[in-house]
């Protein structure tokens, strides 16, 4: 620890109405060093970030920055003085070009107030030159594809020549080509002298590119340890507060016969080419591939969210359409997707609103009138058998943990009666400790007869609760490994087949 | 089948798709253009010079409200209080500049003050208005809708209230000073009809052509205009990224406001007779010009080129179909269905099949 400290947080704390998000949190960044933050979500990694960067103000801590105290009140302040960061959530104006996106905030200007597109395009230029980033500065965000955009993202956090930089989570969307190519700037920016604060779940890059890591627990500062010597088992431990011996429950469920049978499914519009396979009764059936590879589309096209172009569903032994939602589901289908905020709960209703919604038909009295009591028991029924941790039914489903909505839509599913349930990232966004309870759950609806698809970008989770895996690569089905007997390397090798 | 016909097969697919979309992407203009073709069959005097010089300056009058309009519609919102601003700065336009020796004249106190000082007071009533506006919009994080609702009531009482000023009692306010009226209606150049006689073009043609000009520049090429589009696209972006989101939202509906000024001063004189009911409904003509230009509420999009012609679609139609003998009653419909059906073509470009 050689390096002079280039930043300090102090004792920062910061009360939202009825949580108490970061409580007396330190963190120093020593230049030319990279820091990785780590934690579980809602740990309070991104709140003392945006406490920095100027998006919320923090109630009590001081913060310094090459010895100087500083209080942004406005992101504006934060990059004029010399800290940067690439959001979480990709924050673009998509309708608009790749360069109107990198400068926006500070439009190179003639004349104090019209801009130089000229100036504009020689800037954006050579900052991609720097940074070896191949995009067409004139391309219209919207028609770029994700991992580009998240370039154009860092491409932008860099081009302020900050002293300090933040990524959070900068890796999610970007291939394994491209996290090589962020790897080599972010190493440019510490030989430069920039201290780099660095949030990421996946371990081994946290391990490859940090010198420090700090470890934050539910608002709380835990440690902060030399990267080297460090394991991924000790980072758990301190970020968890317990060890984690078992991280998948035992595997109760007996696959039985063949229930479903799907021949070269194919969708319409999208980038699904021909998917073949089978579901047992009582079996978990895992889907694994690379981002893009058509995962969610074989779970969205068998569910009839996305259109069809050709192939067969049969469902004990009777050939269905599954043309819409609302067909699938009379058929037995249930679909938990992928985007839970966006597209799985309805945030600001209750959580006997959310429980009931797929199932009203059940409760109506007469044909007409909603029977709120015959609701209310359903729903009871729903937070014993999920374990759903709520103060009561009436509460808005936004103000549980991602768990609980996890579980509170799996409730909403079992409610129809389904017999192929279909997973897609069912512990996205969802604590360690939580995550074992949708695997406990998952296997429990095995046990009870049901044909789980389970659509999952962690391949642990995959060998540790599945069956069967299929692996997609390119639209296409590239093979099917046992879940028992296969390895990571095998999976990989397959997801690379189409690619 | 083999594999080249299957190559062709998919060649064929693939370009009727394309003549499909390309069709679609401009059914407005050929719709347009098979209309005014029909239109002129019906009517032969639909394209005559005197008739074309007509449906330029309609466009020219409405066209200012309309480039205001369009900001807050990229912004993702609207504004519903154009009609009455527009009102209220045509009728004070109007009690500025009228005849010294008018017996109606409603501020017998001051003369008839100088043309430039009239826009100015018009153009700035109408920023305050926007100002106003875009405050709550930005500040309160009301959306503009609620706003501009609440507004346009608050307007409607002060040009009730003020159309009972001075000595005009609630009459309409008329007998303008001849400065005026040749300011906004005179005319430098005439577009010989034939048979002697020749159509004038109005000087609020060439305003309306600088003002698109101005609007063109100030949406294109300054930093106020980039602002405005990322903030419409994404307005956290636009935050995160050090844009000042409450100025630069103000701003859009002050620029908004001024142009209502603007509009507010020429009608002043082009209709003659200013009533409180002067500029009713005038928004929704602007809004309906917007969106069938493909300024689109999905926000962050929208061009000067669309806006522009826009209104001359609106107005193309509305002198065709009195030229086509078509009964009035009709017209609302015909708007109705334009308006729902270039909407629809312009959702398709945005809506990602699945």
């Amino acid at each position: 620890m050689d390096q002079p400290a280039l930043l300090e947080m102090r004792g920062i704390s910061k009360e939202f109405p009825g949580v108490k998000a970061l409580d007396n949190v330190s963190l120093t960044v020593r230049a030319g060093t990279v820091h990785a933050l780590m934690g579980e979500n809602g740990a309070g990694k991104s709140t003392l970030m945006k406490c920095l960067f100027g998006i919320y103000s923090k109630d009590s801590g001081t913060i310094t920055l090459e010895g100087k105290e500083i209080d942004f009140k406005s992101s504006k302040e934060a990059l004029e003085n010399g800290v940067a960061m690439v959001h979480q959530e990709l924050n673009q104006a998509l309708t608009r070009t790749v360069k109107d996106n990198l400068w926006l905030g500070r439009y190179p200007k003639v004349g104090g107030f019209v801009v130089s597109e000229a100036l504009m395009d020689k800037k954006t230029r050579e900052i991609f030159d720097t940074l070896g980033v191949s995009v067409n500065p004139k391309a219209v965000m919207s028609t770029l594809p994700v991992s580009q955009r998240q370039m154009v993202e860092i491409a932008k956090a860099v081009s302020y020549d900050s002293k300090i930089i933040v990524f959070d989570e900068p890796t999610s969307s970007l291939t394994e080509a491209e996290v090589e190519h962020l790897f080599r700037i972010i190493n440019m920016l510490r030989d430069k002298g920039c201290g780099i604060i660095y949030i990421s779940h996946k371990m081994d890059e946290i391990l490859r590119i940090s010198d420090d890591v700090t470890i934050m627990r539910d608002g709380q500062y835990v440690a902060t340890k030399p990267a080297q010597g460090l394991t991924m088992e000790e980072i758990i431990k301190l970020m968890v507060g317990r060890e984690l011996t078992n991280r998948f429950p035992p595997k109760t469920n007996k696959p039985g016969d063949v229930i479903l049978d799907v021949q070269h499914m194919a969708g319409k519009y999208t980038r699904l080419k021909d998917a073949t396979f089978q579901l047992k009764k009582g079996e978990v059936l895992g889907v694994a591939g690379l981002d893009g590879s058509g995962r969610t589309e074989v779970l969205e096209n068998l569910f009839g969210a996305m259109t069809r172009q050709g192939g067969t569903i049969t469902l004990h032994g009777r050939e269905i359409q599954n043309r819409s939602p609302k067909e699938s589901i009379k058929n037995g289908f249930a679909l938990l997707t992928e985007e839970r905020r966006a597209t799985g709960i309805f945030g600001i209703r209750d959580i006997r609103e959310n429980t009931v919604i797929s199932s009203l038909k059940e409760y109506l009295i007469g044909g007409v009138c909603l029977s709120d009591k015959k609701m209310a028991e359903q729903t009871e029924w729903s937070i014993q058998a999920m374990h759903i941790k709520t103060p009561s039914q009436k509460t808005q489903i936004r103000s549980l943990s991602g768990g609980n909505q996890q579980k509170v839509i799996i409730g909403r599913w079992l409610l129809t009666k389904p017999e192929v349930l279909l997973l897609d990232e069912p512990t996205r966004g969802i604590d360690v400790g939580a995550k074992y309870e949708i695997y406990q759950l998952i296997i429990d609806l095995a046990n009870e007869g049901k044909g789980v698809i389970m659509v999952s970008s962690e391949m642990p989770e995959l060998l540790g609760v599945c069956d069967r895996i299929i692996v997609m690569s390119g639209g296409r089905v590239a093979g099917e490994v046992d879940a028992k007997n296969t390895s990571q390397e095998e999976i990989l090798t397959l997801a690379a087949k189409y690619v | 089948m083999s594999k080249e016909s299957k190559e062709l097969q998919a060649k064929a697919q693939w370009s009727t798709q394309r003549t499909v979309d390309l069709l679609l992407d401009n059914a407005l203009y050929i719709l347009m253009i098979i209309a005014v073709v029909v239109i002129q069959i019906i009517n032969n005097s639909f394209l005559a010079p005197a008739s074309l010089v007509n449906i330029l300056s309609q466009t020219a009058a409405y066209l200012p409200a309309a480039l205001g309009i369009a900001g807050c519609i990229v912004l993702t919102g609207t504004d519903l209080s154009a009609g009455r601003a527009i009102g209220l700065t045509a009728c004070i336009s109007a009690s500025l500049l009228q005849n010294v020796d008018s017996a109606n004249k409603m501020w017998t106190g001051i003369g008839t003050l100088p043309i430039p000082v009239v826009i100015l007071i018009a153009m700035l009533i109408g920023a305050v208005v926007g100002v106003f506006n875009g405050f709550f919009v930005a500040k309160f994080k009301l959306h503009p809708f609620i706003v501009t609702l609440a507004t346009q009531l608050i307007l409607f009482t002060f040009l009730l209230s003020y159309v009972k000023m001075g000595n005009n009692n609630g009459m309409a306010i008329s007998s303008l000073d001849t400065s005026y009226t040749d300011f906004v209606k005179g005319s430098f150049i005439s577009v010989p009809t034939g048979n002697g006689s020749s159509a004038p073009i109005p000087n609020y043609v060439w305003f309306a052509i600088l003002l698109t000009a101005l609007m063109w520049f100030i949406w294109n090429k300054t930093t106020f205009g980039k602002n405005m589009f990322a903030l419409g696209a994404n307005e956290e972006a636009a935050r995160v990224s050090g844009v000042n989101v409450v100025m630069t939202t103000i701003a859009v509906f002050a620029l908004a406001g001024a142009m209502y000024g603007f509009t507010g001063f020429i009608e002043g004189a082009r209709i003659g007779t200013n009533t409180a009911n002067t500029g009713l409904n005038y928004e929704l003509d602007a809004i309906a010009a917007c969106v069938i230009g493909g300024v689109s509420f999905v926000g962050g999009i929208g061009k000067i080129r669309g806006v522009v012609i826009g209104v001359l679609l609106l107005r193309l139609i509305f002198v065709g179909l009195n030229f086509a003998h078509v009964p009035p009653d009709l017209f609302y419909l015909v708007k109705g269905g334009i308006i729902l059906f270039a909407c629809a073509l312009d959702m398709r470009k945005y809506l990602v099949k699945k």
